[in-house]
């Protein structure tokens, strides 16, 4: 068993050619706020990024943003590297404008979910939406 | 007059530099082949001998030794994740002039282990996870070690949580608790490592590699060749009190199994519309090119430009070219001597071993398309407004076409996304001076950095 942290560690950043840099700094602040250690990769995040960084730092969660409406096709694959770099199980959340076009949010909850990742939240969710989701996950475990 | 003498034991040569601190000038220069076979001492009788030649009997007030003789400072770093601490534990071995004989990331494995102990490196760096993050893995890295019937002095420097635990596990080897080289994910911290690592050079390695009956002669500062090049670069470049330096510049040297590069500059992105990717880079940072000499790894050279270029610069043809690659990797103490043939092929390999490694040790600029316009993606060092080239190593010295060489670190039109110099002054280290300036540096940086502007040729402006 490892030892956990006094503070519960995340990874933060806006994934793929995405440069929406105030909406992370906004959750930087909002999660640091709310007792987190957080680790704010920026803008223009690779999925191989996040991963070398949760593992560095022993990561309880990884927080994907996503604005610009490709954030299906960079997520994608997210969890299966996840597993394969030994971070098994690890919390992944999503959020942002993460598709592009009209489509209902429950058809795309549910391919979030299929992909491996355990909340997908909508356009316009506040920040302590997320963080109740994050202290509902730590406080099952 | 105040005589300094500084002496530079290498493995091929021991040269001797003799400076008077007064007139802050070289009074003269002197050096002497070594091979393994001999005896480190008569390298130096007999440089002493030429100097005395040169330059009378003279009593040095002071005396002053850098090394990398007997393989040099032969290190062995671990780390994590490859790009994060491992790459912060390289950065940190060879800023303090290691040559790095290991690199390892992730878990080390039973095969790793045993590799480790037949490679003897004189310092193990063992680095891996934040202060606060992964401890599992230097954990585990300490106890593969520990198993080991080696004797090598062990400095660990990773998650600090960790640090305690790894050196009870590793009571039978000596060990060093260091500050973390990257205490925070992105952030390096090397300067507790790179002077811990003197200090073991100093205490440790001076002594096993025979160089114990020079203690006596010496004034205490021995450091490790490459670390007193760069200290050189460092104060050429910044300055010393109230003389200028000469601003930020490129260091290159080629050498007959190895090319180091040297870059003292910041390097980060100048705008707002870049983003910068990877793991900072220190302001005075030293690469080395294992698979890029003009002997010993002559075919690095031919494997990373291709036959082709190599023989199209030389002017031969490929099959020649490969011919004369092949008798020069055997005969590696062989010199053009006024061959053409030999001579332009020299002049080739040394421009291609510039290009190469100054590519490698420059950051690179990618274009990226965004939803809010092209962006800037940018890592490691952006070097394009670097406007001093400082170059040494024999095939560049022992040439008339030292610009022509050197300007092959600038930047080409073929390779936009490298960020090396738009243009530059070259300058050529015609008595290798540099090693010797730097050690002189850390007693007297005014005078050092006086001598290294009156000596270090200009040689103009090529673009």
């Amino acid at each position: 068993m490892r030892e956990k942290h006094e503070k519960k560690v995340l990874i933060i950043g806006v994934i793929g050619a995405d440069v929406h840099a105030v909406g992370n700094k906004i959750l930087y602040h909002a999660f640091t706020e709310a007792g987190f250690e957080v680790i704010n990769l920026g803008v223009m995040v690779s999925q191989e990024e996040y991963i070398a960084a949760a593992i560095e730092s022993d990561a309880d969660a990884i927080v994907i943003s996503s604005l610009y409406g490709q954030g299906e096709l960079d997520c994608r694959g997210m969890r299966e590297k996840c597993d394969e770099a030994g971070l098994t199980g690890i919390p992944l959340l999503v959020g942002g404008n993460i598709v592009i076009g009209k489509q209902s949010f429950e058809e795309v909850e549910k391919r979030f979910k299929e992909m491996g990742f355990d909340y997908a939240f909508p356009p316009g969710t506040p920040p302590e939406t997320t963080i109740e989701a994050l202290n509902e996950i730590f406080a099952d475990k | 007059m105040k005589p300094v003498l500084l002496i530079d034991f290498g493995s091929t040569y021991t040269k001797l530099t003799a400076v008077d601190i007064e007139g802050e000038k070289l009074l003269g220069t002197a050096q002497s082949y070594t091979t393994v076979s001999t005896d480190v001492n008569d390298g130096l009788n007999n440089a002493l001998a030429e100097l005395k030649a040169q330059i009378g009997s003279i009593e040095f007030e002071e005396t002053y030794a850098c090394s990398s003789a007997a393989g040099g400072l032969r290190m062995i770093s671990s780390g994590l994740v490859p790009e994060l601490t491992m790459e912060a534990a390289k950065t940190a071995s060879l800023g303090a002039g290691a040559k790095i004989v290991g690199l390892y990331s992730y878990e080390l494995t039973e095969d790793d282990a045993e590799e480790i102990a037949s490679l003897k490196p004189d310092i193990f760096l063992l680095a891996g996870g934040t202060d606060g993050g992964n401890k599992n893995c230097i954990i585990h890295n300490a106890k593969m070690l520990s198993t080991l019937e080696a004797n090598f002095p062990v400095v660990i420097a990773g998650n600090r949580v960790a640090a305690r635990e790894c050196e009870r596990i590793l009571s039978g080897f000596t060990t060093y608790v260091c500050d973390n080289v990257m205490p925070k994910l992105g952030v390096l911290k090397v300067d507790a490592v790179q002077a811990k690592i003197r200090d073991i050079f100093l205490e440790r390695i001076v002594s096993a590699k025979g160089l114990t009956r020079f203690a006596a002669l010496m004034d205490g500062i021995v450091m490790p060749t490459p670390a007193a090049v760069l200290e050189a670069m460092t104060i050429l470049a910044k300055g010393a009190g109230h003389e200028p330096g000469i601003g930020e510049l490129i260091g290159i040297d080629v050498g007959g199994a190895t090319t180091d590069v040297y870059s003292v500059a910041d390097g980060m992105p100048r705008d707002g519309n870049t983003v910068y990717k990877g793991l900072p880079e220190p302001y005075a940072k030293r690469s080395v090119e294992g698979d890029i000499g003009m002997r010993y790894s002559i075919h690095g050279i031919a494997e990373a430009a291709g036959i082709d270029r190599v023989a199209e610069l030389a002017g031969l043809s490929e099959e020649r070219a490969t011919e004369l690659i092949d008798l020069l990797a055997s005969h590696t103490d062989k010199l053009p001597d006024g061959d053409a043939e030999l001579e332009n092929l020299d002049r080739a390999l040394a421009s291609l071993a510039v290009e190469i490694a100054v590519a490698r040790h420059a950051g690179k600029m990618e274009e990226a398309y965004t939803m809010m316009g092209k962006t800037f993606v940018q890592s490691g060092k952006d070097l394009r407004e670097v406007r001093q080239i400082v170059v040494t190593g024999g095939s560049l010295i022992h040439t008339k076409r030292t610009g022509e060489i050197a300007s092959f670190a600038l930047a080409s039109p073929g390779q936009p996304e490298s960020l090396r110099p738009i243009k530059a002054t070259i300058r050529i280290d015609r008595k290798y001076i540099l090693a010797a300036m730097g050690l002189l540096s850390l007693q007297y940086p005014a005078a050092a950095l006086r001598i290294m502007k009156k000596e270090l040729e200009e040689y103009g402006y090529p673009e």
